[in-house]
């Protein structure tokens, strides 16, 4: 009973990080179709943010608490450049987006090797969440369950956002049916614009939160970005309840796999389920539906 | 052949024209390279040519058929470790166990080691593993109309996991160091550099075969099939034929051609670890191919070949700048020129035609924006439209 309790704690752990990590690009790749890999980079440019700040704010609360909406802003402006100077001019080529802005993760990569070093820096933690907390059963590491709610907080933050502002009833037309939400006076450029402002600042809030898993190193995107466009390509598009269960659903799985495997193998075979999983709803869990043939 | 005004006579030209590529390809390779380069070179150019050989095949599955694969390390991987488990148990002797397994586990072999003591088993596993793997996984995911973005994330999906999963063997598989220390290759001593040069003339023929093979595809029936998939996938499916199986046989093909050019590279380089196989070489593989020209016959394989150069060349010397001048390559190439360096304008009127860089494959730019908004209802997340044949 312990064992299964813990597990499912793990479990949970992994899928909200999981979760952080794909749910911007949950909103820019159902929006705009775009596959944007430098989504890992934003990550890693939230928790150097993160790390920066804690270099001008010694008190690890206070910087962390600071670091979470700056981590927004800086991955929010980052992506908002990209879409700006690159993906717009590629929106009818979605594959050659993924090449694109893997060439400026590449770079983006360097830069943050040149600024900051190739080594991995620290983020000291704030005392609050160095413990554990015991749920009666089981111990849970505090850092886990401060992630666990900042991912519910911005899942319920952007659910507010898509529901009752001007902006999210604007970025859903444009998931609907784009050409009909221009011809009805939506400027899908500036909302495409928006859009990728908030995601990308999900990335950066994401950031943030890993450090305080692990240190933080130039390629500390690439190790989350494979994941979380599984989540997307499990979760299906173009609606975020479809991302919040795959997440979890996949960190469940991984956890359970790698109690009665080892976690290599339970990564081969979470990636077998997906695919099995793709063999009965080829479009993921929920997706928008239109009429298109695809 | 995709021109229905071409006469017979300019598709002559034109064939010869690739006869012509072919030659001078055969006589850089095969004469020319061997003449002048060093045995340190001539190896190097040896990894280089099993690049180009994946190159062929993403080429086809890519640029021809639309499936960007970003997993092709998988089957580089697959036809690369089943080389080296021949190799090892060849150079442990008969019913002997590989160094590694001793210094790491128990000494025993695992069962599945066993059949690539015979030679014959090796070579048809190189084949025919990473066909069937690429044969399982395309026709879970072909038949259930996953594509585009979709099948391109999945690719990259089994990258990682493939990684991971070879990572984490180290007693049976090497681990993180991979296998390594070979010292034969069939009976040749890899020590001897007239052996060296052998697996170089290897390497090179293979790739004009494989080039010869994609050539000949190309021209035939399947050929104009599969680029009609790739622009408009339900058109061909109204037509009566089945997309998911004309884009399995070239996705098999690609995997296959991956798998023989990892068995090349093992030998040549003398080792296969996950860092040959994961996600950052798979997508090195592609740039190659996005560089040279996706769609074009010979584009890939320059393509492949000059990047790789151009890493060994200006990496070891300026490790930061490369990867910045990577990035910016990849990013200037696929934005500006989709159909890589061998459609800038100029060269595109004259040369190209005639030696085989034509543009048969159709033009990749995309549709005009006018257009394309009254094409794609949604924003095309299939792909389809990447590739709509502009006028020839």
């Amino acid at each position: 009973m312990q064992a299964l309790f813990s597990q499912l704690v793990a479990g949970l752990s992994l899928g909200s990080i999981l979760l952080l990590a794909a749910l911007g690009l949950a909103l820019t790749f159902g929006q705009m179709g775009v596959i944007n890999m430098a989504h890992g980079e934003f990550i890693m440019a939230g928790a150097y943010t993160a790390f920066v700040v804690q270099g001008v704010i010694a008190d690890a609360g206070i910087s962390l608490l600071l670091a979470i909406p700056l981590g927004f802003l800086v991955g929010g402006l980052m992506g908002v450049i990209l879409e700006a100077t690159l993906i717009r001019r590629m929106y009818y080529r979605p594959l050659d987006t993924l090449l694109v802005t893997w060439g400026v993760s590449l770079i983006l990569q360097q830069v943050a090797r040149d600024i900051f070093g190739a080594p991995n820096v620290d983020v000291r933690a704030p005392g609050w969440l160095s413990g554990s907390i015991d749920l009666g059963i089981t111990q849970v590491p505090a850092a886990r369950l401060f992630i666990l709610v900042l991912a519910a907080a911005a899942v319920i933050g952007l659910s507010l956002v898509l529901k009752m502002t001007p902006l999210g009833r604007r970025i859903r037309g444009v998931v609907q049916n784009r050409d009909l939400a221009e011809t009805v006076g939506i400027s899908t450029r500036s909302t495409d614009r928006l859009t990728f402002f908030i995601g990308s600042g999900l990335a950066g809030i994401a950031g943030v939160a890993l450090t305080l898993l692990g240190s933080t190193g130039p390629t500390l995107g690439t190790s989350y970005i494979v994941d979380a466009f599984l989540v997307v390509v499990a979760g299906g598009i173009g609606q975020i309840k479809g991302a919040v269960i795959a997440a979890f659903g996949l960190g469940l799985l991984q956890a359970t796999f790698e109690y009665s495997t080892t976690a290599s193998i339970a990564k081969v075979m979470v990636f077998v389920v997906i695919v099995v999983f793709l063999q009965i709803r080829p479009q993921g869990i929920f997706s928008v539906r239109t009429r298109s043939l695809a | 052949m995709t021109d229905t005004t071409a006469t017979s006579c300019g598709k002559l030209r034109r064939n010869y024209g690739v006869l012509f590529g072919f030659v001078l390809g055969a006589l850089a390779l095969l004469v020319l390279a061997p003449a002048v380069l060093s045995d340190f070179r001539l190896s190097l150019l040896g990894r280089f040519v099993c690049y180009g050989i994946v190159a062929v095949g993403i080429g086809l599955a890519w640029g021809r058929g639309g499936m960007l694969t970003l997993g092709q390390g998988v089957f580089f991987g697959l036809g690369g470790y089943v080389m080296a488990f021949h190799l090892k148990l060849a150079d442990a002797g008969p019913s002997g166990v590989p160094d590694f397994m001793l210094l790491y586990g128990s000494g025993h072999l695992p069962i599945w080691w066993e059949p690539f003591r015979s030679p014959v088993v090796t070579l048809l596993g190189i084949v025919l593993i990473p066909s069937l793997v690429a044969f399982g996984l395309g026709i879970a995911i072909f038949r259930r109309r996953v594509r585009g973005a979709y099948f391109a994330i999945l690719s990259q999906a089994l990258a990682a996991a493939f990684a991971i999963l070879l990572i984490g063997q180290q007693v049976t598989l090497g681990g993180f160091n991979g296998l390594n220390g070979f010292r034969s290759f069939f009976g040749f001593n890899l020590y001897d550099p007239v052996n060296k040069r052998m697996l170089f003339y290897i390497a090179a023929i293979a790739l004009l075969a494989m080039l010869a093979v994609v050539w000949q595809l190309y021209r035939s029936r399947y050929g104009e099939l599969l680029i009609a998939v790739r622009d408009q996938e339900e058109r061909v499916r109204f037509l009566g034929y089945d997309p998911a199986n004309i884009k399995l046989v070239a996705y098999v093909l690609a995997a296959a051609m991956a798998g023989i050019a990892g068995a090349l590279f093992v030998p040549i380089v003398g080792i296969i670890s996950p860092a040959n196989v994961g996600v950052v070489p798979s997508i090195a593989f592609v740039i190659g191919v996005a560089i040279g020209g996706r769609a074009t016959l010979f584009g890939p394989v320059l393509g492949a070949i000059a990047v790789a150069w151009a890493q060994t060349a200006l990496s070891e010397n300026f490790p930061s700048f490369w990867s910045y001048f990577q990035g910016a390559l990849f990013v200037l190439v696929i934005a500006f020129l989709p159909a890589g360096l061998s459609s800038v304008t100029l060269l595109q009127r004259s040369l190209p035609r005639r030696w085989g860089f034509g543009t048969r494959g159709g033009s990749l730019s995309p549709p005009p924006s006018d257009a394309g908004s009254l094409l794609s209802p949604e924003p095309d997340l299939s792909g389809v439209s990447a590739g709509t044949e502009t006028g020839q």
